[in-house]
This record gives C-alpha cells, sequence and structure tokens, in this order.
C-alpha cells in the first residue's frame, strides 16, 4: 500500500466521522456558546491524540504476522460493518443520515438545559455536548489511524490523514456555520466501507498464513471486486423497493451510490 | 460503575461487531478454516473473499425482508 493509498484510505474514512462531530459542534456553538463548544471539541481532540500517542508504539511492538491477523480481522469486521450500512442506506431500506434533521435535534435539547459555568468554561453543557459528540465519533478515527498505520509503520503519516481531515471538514462546518448537508456521507462511507473490507480481508489472510496470488496486485481485483457486489446489491434491493411499490423502503431524500 | 461498564461494552460491541453478529461470526469462522487450510498444500487465500460473497449479501437480505 503506498504513503498517497494510505492517505487517501485514512482522510476518507476520517471525513465520514468529521462530518457527524463537526454537526454535534455546530449545535453545541449556535445554542449554547461558541467558546464552550470549541473548548470541548480540542479537549476531545487532545485525548484522541493522547490515544494515538499512547496506544501507536503499544501496537507497533506486536510481531508482524500476529498483527496482520488481528488488525486485519478487525478492519474486516469493521469495514462490512460500514459497508452493510451503506448498502442499506443506498438501497433505500434505511433512512439516510440527515444532516440537517440531527443538527436540529440536537439544537432543540441544546436550547431546554439550564447553564452553568464551571472553571473557565462559560457553559459546562455545550463543552461537554461538544467534548462527548467528538470523542465518540473520534474513537472510529483512531481506530482507523491505527490500524492502518500501524500495519503500513506509518502511523505519524495516518495521524496526519486524520488531522487534515478534521482540518477540511471542521473548517468548512465553522466557515458555513451550519451542518455540512451537501457532503455525499453514504458515497463516503461506501468507498471507506470498501477500503476497509479490502485491506482487511487482504491482511487478516497474510495473518492467518495465505499467500495471495500476486502479492500486493491481488487488492487491484479485490479491491473493486467488493465494490461491484456492494454496488449490485445496492441496485438489487432499490429494484426490489421499485417492484413492492415502495414497501418495505423508506420514503426522503434519494439514495446515494450507484 | 457498573452502569458505565455495561454502556463501554455495548459501545465496543456496537463499534466492532455491529447490528448482524451472524456476519462478525462467519468471518472469525472464515478465518479460522483460512489458517487450518494454510497448514496443508492447498490454497487459502479464497476463503475470505468467498465468506464475504456469501455474508454480505445474506445479511443485507436478511435485514431488509426485516423492513430495515
Amino acid at each position: 500500500m503506498s504513503a498517497g493509498a494510505l492517505f487517501l484510505a485514512v482522510f476518507l474514512a476520517c471525513a465520514v466521522e468529521a462530518v457527524e462531530a463537526t454537526t454535534i459542534v455546530l449545535a453545541a456553538g449556535t445554542a449554547r456558546d461558541w467558546r464552550s463548544a470549541g473548548y470541548g471539541a480540542v479537549a476531545a481532540i487532545a485525548v484522541l491524540g493522547v490515544a494515538v500517542a499512547a496506544l501507536g508504539p503499544a501496537v507497533t511492538a506486536i510481531p508482524t504476522g500476529a498483527l496482520r491477523l488481528a488488525i486485519g480481522g478487525l478492519l474486516l469486521l469493521f469495514g462490512v460493518r460500514w459497508l452493510r450500512k451503506a448498502v442499506l442506506r443506498a438501497g433505500g431500506i434505511t433512512a439516510l443520515h440527515d444532516e440537517e434533521e440531527a443538527f436540529a435535534v440536537r439544537l432543540a435539547a441544546a436550547r431546554r438545559a439550564a447553564s452553568r459555568r464551571v472553571g473557565g468554561v462559560p457553559d459546562w453543557y455545550g463543552f461537554t455536548l461538544s467534548f462527548q459528540g467528538v470523542l465518540l465519533e473520534g474513537t472510529e478515527v483512531v481506530f482507523i489511524v491505527l490500524t492502518f498505520g500501524s500495519n503500513q509503520h506509518a502511523i505519524p503519516l495516518a495521524a496526519a490523514a486524520a488531522g487534515a481531515a478534521v482540518l477540511v471538514v471542521g473548517g468548512a462546518g465553522l466557515a458555513v456555520r451550519a451542518p455540512l448537508a451537501r457532503v455525499p456521507e453514504n458515497t463516503l462511507k461506501f468507498l471507506v466501507g470498501v477500503m476497509l473490507s479490502g485491506f482487511g480481508t487482504f491482511w487478516a489472510a497474510e495473518g492467518a498464513g495465505a499467500r495471495w496470488p500476486g502479492s500486493d496486485a491481488a487488492l487491484l481485483v479485490l479491491l473493486p471486486g467488493i465494490a461491484v457486489i456492494g454496488l449490485l446489491l445496492a441496485a438489487g434491493l432499490r429494484r426490489r423497493g421499485r417492484a413492492r411499490g415502495g414497501r418495505g423502503t423508506v420514503s426522503g431524500r434519494t439514495a446515494e451510490v450507484g | 460503575m457498573g452502569r458505565r461498564l455495561r454502556a463501554m461494552g455495548q459501545f465496543a460491541y456496537g463499534l466492532v461487531i455491529g447490528d448482524d453478529w451472524g456476519v462478525a461470526l462467519g468471518l472469525v469462522a472464515a478465518l479460522a478454516l483460512t489458517a487450518g487450510v494454510s497448514r496443508t498444500a492447498v490454497p487459502s487465500w479464497w476463503v475470505l473473499p468467498a465468506a464475504l460473497l456469501v455474508l454480505l449479501p445474506v445479511s443485507v437480505w436478511r435485514t431488509a425482508r426485516r423492513g430495515g
């Protein structure tokens, strides 16, 4: 896996999570207090950074075979979960994630809560809402940085890709002061699901003792193959929904992907 | 404390296993089979892709039949 491919894979995966985290921080800032929401986001990013710095050396110390088996296996489970969710959304079985709706719900909840100053934080509710949102969404980012980075012995590069995604997405959210509803989130989720499943399959099988025909070139078949399966499944679900006259499918936003 | 541990356990379960534990179980079984076949003269690289080819469509169709 080249450095560029590693950067792109981690950047895309982290961008998806950053969109959801940005929505929460924007809701906390709009409804409560921007300074408190900012403190919460920065504190959570600092905790996540410490987690990567602390766990990174420990993970890379594991022997390569065992590391590939464990990391590849986890990545595969993780990737299939993302891919399955993206296919179900693209096929109209479950609703697409709606950032505007998520923003409105969080905004309403944040406006109801009472205000309380704690130390240098003007609004504790705004701080904790922002902190928890970024920390929860960021946990998946830490996992992706550690799995991709450790396997390629490039945790700093993976962390830089994650940081770039947070800066780009967070910066865009702050600039428009509105949820990033136009980001094709499900398409990104689908792409990341394909990448995580593909690399997970490749590394886990190698870790279990398999030898791929063509070595790394097998990925050039594996990744498009998984993408095609996902696209065919989504298309099949949409056709099934149309044949049933929309019964068993969600209405609302048009499905992305395919 | 117990509630917090349970919440952390649920978070970890959702993070790794997700909505369909059957897929996770199937993939772990396929990984074990890969390790087993790798000890023989038979190539074992095809086991995981084949498992993915079966498990993902089955899981998706099962969820679609339930209506999401």
